[in-house]
């Protein structure tokens, strides 16, 4: 509770909604202890006095009231009525929805059809309605509103009692012979309190505000009692000549609604999680760049990828995600980017074109350099004519990398399009022409899919021929293939294969799947807590791995045919990277872990294409 | 799409019964005689009688309901004592004033909402997000009587830009532009409230789908930024974002009463007022069933729309 209010507190504007409305609700306790004038004391000589005049702070209504006194007494009034409403409908609609919930069934279902009935009015009606059968009046206008709002509290409470009816301790409470009514009053019940208080909290305003409307109306209070809404009602033909009878009333009224709105959107995000993490920003159309230190010189690889940094900044803590990797690929070359999940491969790849989220990813040094130029540096439009262009992505699970509201035909042109002056019935001509190369059968009808009509394994299809719509020369999978199963995986990977010989592609393929790299990469590339351990041609890596971490992570992977045998899981877990100790990441985990690996950088090391970043590896290279 | 459609008119039939039901449940709570409330207390006991008899009244209350159900499915509404004129002929005249307010209120704040929303989310944290949420929260705490009030007194008698009140000028009016010309102020009065809602669920709809992996997708092929956030975001927004218009579009026919009374807008929720405030119930009946009738058809088409544009709900 403590922790709430803080939270509801740090937020300033709830703060002030908070402040403002207790000002409100002293005054009006006060009101009657205050030496203010009879509110109903008519004085018709000193009619539509201004404001700050003597004696009336507030000036004086059509009858000579005085206005400051008619306001603390009107708002008590209101407050006192929108709040007993609230108290209303919140007791029946609760006692409603805690007996539909509890007895299901039937009565549940008869319940809940006429609570639907009720909702499908448009409010006002429904008051109205009430009103007109029982007569204008404050009583009937507050029965009006309560029972408008009836349905309501009935359908929330009836969807938390639900939840709870099905519970263990209900089971049991009606097991030791508890009877209906004590079930409800004593399990029940103190459940669903704090629910019921939230819903009436973030509605109070809501009610004060709707019978104040009655009350303009004429439906509400009757004079001369006067509640906020009959006190604007009554100005308003006074409005034009005397415009500070209106105004009072109608700023007081805004005030409390305001307040109650902040409060309310204090108590709402103080209850949300999520809002507090920062999870809730979106991320920009690129990557914040913010580099320290030089920028590396121009190399002739067709991608290099050169000392990348790339970090998460959360509230104070900064995960470095990606510590200083390096990786390059040439022509018609496969390369595989192997490790364990967060390990920081796919911010690698995702660092290229600048798409890691950001919020919270920052790319904060090295470079990215396609055929030579800085893509880092570049500005937006650079890297959006770059992008599916020249270097092209596959993601993982096309269920959500796909937009689920766009025919698969209309994604495949869009990606021309977006880089090609091309008309519909081109583009349209051209997606088709994508779907048989990746051999998606009956083209010319799946062209009109929704993703969600797709097996697994064709929208991954439909997301390598996205890829390949303007024939990039880097294509980036991020495990293309982790979710399907092992025969599309085949032809998956096949189709890749072919297309890197046909048309001289260079892939760079990011998997936690030996196999798979054994079957497609020509290099490895293996990760750890975000920087390259290992690297070196595919079968020598795999032959003889030199890091004990890729040694262990090779041993994990199941053999068939193999026979039983244990299998090596690695003990721990990788390190969360806001805070790395000295030395090497790996030596926790590390059964040869010794004295030196604890202490200062060590370097990737060795000749040739392999590398190894270990004082004491397993083979020598 | 016609068997959605179909399915939805048929599923609003309990609906509309159910709402009739109610409405006549309510109205028969009324205290006392019904034909004394019509006739006054000066009336006659024959007099009564012999209402009652004519309007069913001696029947049971069952039957009462079916007399009346029947009544108005074939359009008889009764006749309004205070008006002397069936109430279906007062109730779709004065429904027209306030189509015509409520339907541009409603196209405002739709149009505006979902556009401050959109904006807000795309420059999440900058200034423009900030003026929005600060004018947005302005807007849902004015309550629209007291912003139609001020809007009169800063308009049309300080700057006299606009006419105080009314649909069209007594003299030489009635055509288009002295329509648009009175229906500025009530229809951007009527919108606030409702703009505010959708602008502040329009963003935070909008943040939720920018986050999801298919916009990194369209970004991932190149895609203009416009397009991601006109395109890509707003259209898979839209999904969670039209169910809320079809319930806003319920608070500004019920915000259009407090217009039409600040405004002098001819329209039905005035017509209600007044009715109720004669004591003229079967005007009130009347009207409250044909508005609640129209408001339960209007949905069905926020779910047709929802349907077009989601393939996920028709299958």
């Amino acid at each position: 509770m403590t922790v709430f209010l803080g939270l509801l507190f740090r937020n300033r504007l709830a703060a002030i909604g908070a402040v403002v409305f207790s000002i409100i609700l002293v005054s009006v306790l006060i009101a009657p202890l205050l030496p203010l004038q009879d509110p109903d004391a008519t004085a018709t000589a000193d009619r539509f006095q201004r404001p700050f005049t003597e004696g009336h702070l507030l000036g004086t209504d059509h009858l000579g009231r005085d206005l400051l006194s008619r306001l603390l007494h009107g708002t008590r009034l209101s407050l006192g009525v929108g709040v007993l409403a609230a108290v209303a409908a919140a007791t029946i609609g609760s006692a409603v929805g805690i007996v539909a919930g509890y007895f299901g069934g039937r009565i549940d279902n008869l319940i809940m059809r006429g609570v639907d009935m009720l909702m499908a009015f448009p409010y006002i009606l429904l008051a109205l309605a009430i009103v007109a059968a029982l007569g204008p009046g404050l009583m009937n206008a507050l029965i009006a509103v309560a029972a408008v709002n009836v349905p309501f509290f009935a359908r929330n409470i009836r969807g938390v009692t639900v939840g709870l009816a099905g519970r263990e301790f209900i089971d049991a409470a009606r097991l030791a012979g508890m009877g209906h009514a004590r079930i409800i009053l004593t399990e029940l019940l103190p459940n669903v309190l704090p629910v019921i208080i939230i819903a009436m909290s973030t509605t109070v305003g809501w009610m004060i505000l709707e019978t104040a409307g009655l009350s303009f109306l004429g439906l509400g209070s009757q004079p001369p009692q006067a509640d906020l809404g009959s006190m604007l009602g009554e100005a308003r033909s006074a409005l034009i000549s005397h415009p500070h009878t209106s105004i009072v009333p109608g700023i007081m009224i805004f005030l409390i609604v305001m307040s109650i709105n902040l409060l309310g959107d204090g108590v709402r995000d103080a209850l949300d999680p999520r809002l507090r993490s920062g999870a809730l920003s979106r991320p920009r159309a690129m990557t914040l760049v913010d580099r320290k230190g030089a920028v590396p010189t121009a190399t002739t690889d067709l991608l290099a990828i050169q000392d990348l940094h790339t970090q998460f900044h959360v509230g104070r803590r900064i995960y470095r995600a990606v510590g200083g990797v390096s990786l390059s690929v040439q022509p018609g070359e496969c390369l595989g980017l192997v490790g364990e999940s967060g390990s920081g491969k796919s911010v690698t790849a995702l660092s290229v074109m600048g798409l890691v989220a950001s919020p919270p990813g920052v790319i904060a040094g090295g470079a990215v350099r396609f055929q030579g130029e800085d893509l880092i540096g570049a500005r937006y439009e650079r890297l959006r004519r770059m992008r599916g262009d020249r270097v092209a992505y596959i993601f993982q699970d096309p269920l959500s990398t796909l937009h689920p509201l766009y025919r698969v035909g209309t994604q495949l042109a869009e990606a021309i399009q977006a880089h090609h002056r091309l008309s519909r019935t081109e583009a349209r001509t051209r997606a088709l022409a994508l779907l048989k190369d990746v051999r998606i059968p009956n083209p010319e009808a799946r062209i009109d899919n929704y993703p969600h009509e797709m097996s697994g394994g064709m929208r991954q299809r439909i997301g390598i021929a996205m890829a390949l719509a303007n024939e990039p020369d880097v294509i980036i999978a991020d495990e293309p293939t982790t979710a399907l199963d092992v025969t599309v995986q085949a032809q998956i990977l096949a189709l890749l294969d072919d297309l890197r010989r046909d048309r001289g592609l260079a892939i760079i393929f990011i998997t936690h799947d030996f196999g798979v790299v054994a079957q497609l990469c020509d290099r490895i590339a293996v990760m750890y807590a975000g920087r390259i351990v290992e690297q070196g041609p595919t079968r020598a890596v795999l032959d003889a791995p030199a890091h004990p971490y890729t040694k262990r992570l090779i041993a994990c992977v199941p053999e068939l045919g193999g026979g039983q045998r244990a299998l090596a899981a690695i003990p721990g877990l990788p390190p969360v990277v806001d805070d790395l100790p000295p030395g090497c990441v790996f030596a926790p985990r590390c059964d040869k872990a010794r004295q030196g690996c604890r202490d200062g950088e060590i370097t990737l090391a060795g000749s040739g294409p392999r590398a190894v970043r270990c004082l004491y590896p397993e083979e020598v290279i | 799409m016609s068997g959605y459609i179909l399915k939805r008119l048929v599923s609003a039939i309990p609906v509309l019964l159910g709402i009739s039901i109610i409405v006549f449940l309510i109205m028969s709570l009324i205290p006392g005689d019904p034909a004394t409330a019509i006739l006054g207390s000066y009336a006659t006991p024959e007099n009564v009688e012999k209402l009652n008899r004519d309007l069913g009244l001696d029947q049971p209350l069952v039957m009462r309901y079916f007399i009346w159900l029947g009544n108005i499915l074939t359009g008889d509404f009764g006749r309004s004592y205070s008006l002397n004129r069936p109430v279906i002929d007062e109730v779709l005249e004065r429904f027209n004033a306030t189509l015509v307010l409520a339907g541009t209120a409603f196209v405002l704040c739709s149009i505006l909402g979902i556009l401050a929303g959109v904006a807000s989310a795309a420059r999440q944290y900058g200034l423009t997000d900030k003026v929005i949420t600060f004018v947005v929260l302005i807007g849902i705490s004015v309550p629209s009587f007291f912003l139609g009030m001020m809007m009169i007194l800063t308009f049309a008698v300080n700057l006299r830009w606009l006419p105080v009140s009314g649909m069209y000028a007594i003299y030489g009016g009635g055509d288009l532009p002295d329509l648009l010309n009175h229906l500025i102020m009530p229809a951007l009065a009527l919108a606030a409230v409702a703009t505010g809602v959708i602008a502040r669920l329009s963003r935070s709809a909008m943040l939720e789908v920018l986050r999801q992996d298919f916009i990194r997708t369209a970004r991932a092929k190149g895609v203009s930024e416009t397009r991601v956030i006109m395109g890509h975001a707003l259209r898979a927004a839209m999904v969670s974002i039209i169910p809320v218009l079809g319930i806003q579009a319920g608070f500004v026919l019920s915000g259009a009463v407090y217009i039409e009374i600040v405004f002098q807008w001819p329209g039905v929720g005035r017509m209600l007022v007044d009715a109720i405030l004669t004591r003229d119930l079967l005007l009130v009946q009347g009207g409250v069933v044909f508005v609640a009738a129209c408001y339960v058809l209007f949905n069905i088409a926020v779910d047709v729309a929802q349907s077009l544009l989601d393939p996920r709900i028709r299958t």
